[in-house]
């Protein structure tokens, strides 16, 4: 039987390194295996030991692209344990510090990391050469999510004013003030974004998915809500681990996660858009409806779009927060250690990140467990190229090498977080 | 004449967060002036596109944590002309060096179902543990404008302008009043190298190092100061091993306190 193998030594515009392998048996896809081999670091085991306040700085170091991401699930679970409740103008600036995260990291992905493969470029430099407006507009845009992020923050990679109880440091409301103006160009550019990517040229890739994301009622999710999914499942973030299960496959060096059932499920803009569009603004609503999207989407290549309306969203919701903030009493609330345990579940850009920490009675980290949406996304990747993949099987080698790295990036997959590598081999048989 | 052609640029990763490489295309305002300066011949995050090597000026993010890395420096030194390291973990072995003081075993065991399966070295170490380099640029993460200025420096021929006294200075400087004189705060800005602008302390939040050692660090008389402001043994053996764990000043001053 003659056997063709396509070799791709490592994945660009991904966070960190993987590696692909897509069998091919009489013109079928049999096979696909996402296999992750960026070196482990071991979060999970240096953590044993340290104070629960220091979790907040050494998780965000899982990855630079979504630090925020880690900072909030973080002391979120630790409130969870040690009993603290902040008051709404610290929810309120978490709040605004994660809509400055999802700005930045999908602007990066939308323009930088996506874009090219739907318009035919290497990468988002040389596409600059054509569409120099464009790409400029991609990083005005990113630019503000960053503002943001190091006004609150201090600074846009790994933020150093983020702590349990609250921040070290709380904004004036003026000094808020003066984002008012790129924030409100950054929302044209976010419209100008969605119209512009709505009008790519998708494949009818659809697939039906079981959708995890958090829920709230009277808001789209960031911080805060119920874990839920399409099918009926409704839980609290203390419930995930009787829910979900990490699987350790020999591929690869991040956990997989599946169903307690042993399903595959997706976590990530698709999930959140579909489970909540009704909490989206009528501003981002409008929009979506105007780029062809449906109260929920299922192909997965249309993800860029959904992306671009939260990202629109985003800066709705970071503008409105602005406006409605009052500066709070005191910068956190006091956090007095006590044994227990904490559970939080935040969104990531890429989805639903899980913290668990078991803590001592002085405060110490007895256990950690972190689930990134990465490794919950990757049996979904996998099967998408099982599927996906069947419909272009007459493509040539290196046109059909760009549509499984495609298929991949449509999750923005960030390995440095689920641990890096792609190297995408295809064998045919 | 023809015109010079552009110096080359690619940009490598090892074991890290890629918040470093990620620092270059937060670079908003200058990414695109840097694209036309320099050819970017190799940035797999940034571009599908690579230009074989050799290159003019390699930035290494990361550290060593496999055999097959180990290898992979060597590679990367050998088609490059200049090796500019960047970050905590490139230049110190960064958060995961906290396995150089345990056992990587357990710590395998305790995050993996199948420690079968992975395959590790039992330390993480500095890209300068393996092969020569031209110029450390500290930080965790680094800091832009401290990138542009070496990218620029290095493409003028200068010496980069990056003062390696410490963060105490940039805070004076910065206007700030000292959190640990005036609030009782634990700092270790006077052990840290300066590049951050000292904003923990402008945000009234101590000094955590992340910048790493100064170039004559006394940490010795700093942890008496912290030891009385109520930081116990193990609380100071702490505050040394975060993001430079491993750099040799704080490595030191952990085990004095019992780590």
């Amino acid at each position: 039987m003659a056997r063709k193998t396509i070799k791709v030594d490592y994945l660009a515009r991904v966070e960190g390194e993987g590696a692909l392998t897509v069998t091919i048996r009489d013109d079928r896809v049999t096979h696909a295996e996402l296999r992750i081999f960026e070196p482990p670091r071991f979060f999970e085991a240096f953590l044993r030991g340290r104070a629960f306040s220091e979790a907040v700085d050494i998780t965000s170091r899982i990855c630079g692209i979504c630090p925020v991401a880690y900072q909030m699930s973080s002391v979120h679970a630790m409130e969870d344990a040690l009993g603290v409740k902040v008051a709404k103008p610290i929810r309120d600036l978490r709040r605004l510090l994660y809509c400055g995260e999802w700005i930045e990291s999908h602007a990066l992905h939308i323009y930088m990391l996506h874009a090219p493969d739907f318009l035919g470029y290497q990468g988002a430099i040389e596409m600059a050469r054509d569409h120099a407006e464009i790409v400029k507009r991609g990083l005005d845009l990113k630019k503000t999510g960053n503002a943001l992020m190091s006004l609150i923050g201090g600074r846009e990679i790994h933020p150093i004013n983020v702590r349990v109880g609250g921040f070290y440091k709380t904004p004036l409301k003026r000094e808020l003030a003066v984002l008012n103006d790129s924030l409100k160009r950054a929302r044209d550019q976010a419209l100008e974004t969605v119209r512009w990517v709505s009008g790519f040229d998708f494949p009818d890739c659809q697939r039906d998915y079981e959708l995890v994301a958090l829920s709230h009622p009277d808001e789209y999710p960031l911080n805060e809500g119920r874990i839920v999914s399409n099918r009926g499942l409704n839980i609290g973030a203390s419930e995930y681990d009787a829910h979900f299960q990490e699987i350790h496959v020999a591929h690869s060096n991040a956990l997989q996660s599946r169903t307690r059932e042993g399903n595959a499920y997706l976590v990530g803009p698709l999930a959140r858009f579909s489970l909540n569009f009704q909490r989206l603004t009528p501003l981002a609503q409008d929009a979506a409806k105007e780029a062809g999207l449906g109260p929920s989407c299922s192909n997965p290549y249309r993800s860029i779009v959904v992306r671009a309306v939260e990202v629109l969203y985003a800066c709705d919701e970071a503008l409105r927060i602005i406006a409605g903030y009052e500066e709070p009493d005191r910068p956190f609330e006091p956090a007095e250690p006590r044994a227990g345990v904490g559970f939080a579940a935040t969104e990531a850009p890429r989805g639903l990140l899980y913290h668990r920490y078991r803590l001592d009675d002085d405060g110490t980290i007895l256990e950690a467990q972190i689930v990134p949406p990465t490794s919950q996304n990757q049996a979904t990747i996998e099967e998408d190229l099982t599927v996906f993949i069947n419909d272009w099987i007459d493509l040539p080698d290196e046109a059909l090498k760009h549509r499984c790295e495609q298929t991949v990036r449509n999750y923005d997959p960030c390995i440095s977080c689920a641990t890096h590598f792609l190297d995408l081999r295809v064998e045919r048989g | 004449m023809a015109a010079m052609p552009k110096p080359k640029l690619a940009v490598w990763k090892f074991s890290s967060c890629d918040g470093c490489q990620l620092t270059l295309l937060d670079c908003e305002d200058e990414l695109l002036a840097v694209a036309g300066a320099v050819e970017i011949a190799y940035f797999p995050e940034a571009t599908r596109g690579v230009v074989k090597g050799p290159y003019d000026v390699s930035l290494v993010e990361g550290s060593i944590t496999t055999a097959h890395d180990a290898e992979r420096i060597r590679a990367v030194r050998k088609q490059s002309k200049a090796v500019i390291t960047i970050g905590a973990c490139a230049t110190a072995g960064g958060i995961q060096a906290l396995r150089n003081f345990a056992d990587v075993a357990a710590f395998t065991a305790i995050v993996y179902a199948r420690p079968d399966f992975i395959s590790t070295l039992a330390t993480s170490t500095p890209i300068a543990a393996h092969v020569p380099v031209d110029f450390e640029l500290r930080g965790c993460p680094i800091d832009k404008r401290q990138l542009i200025e070496v990218l620029s420096a290095f493409l003028a021929g200068r010496q980069p302008v990056t003062p390696a006294h410490s963060t105490c200075v940039d805070c004076k400087l910065a206007g700030n009043v000292c959190v640990m004189v005036a609030h009782g705060t634990p700092c270790l800005g006077p052990v840290t190298h300066a590049g951050c602008g000292a904003l923990c302390p402008t945000y009234n939040r101590g000094c955590y190092g992340c910048f790493g050692p100064m170039e004559s660090p006394n940490a010795k008389s700093l942890s008496a100061r912290l030891s009385a402001l109520g930081m116990d043994e193990r609380a100071l053996s702490r505050v040394y091993r975060t993001f430079n764990a491993a750099a040799k000043p704080f490595a030191d001053e952990a085990e004095r306190h019992g780590a």
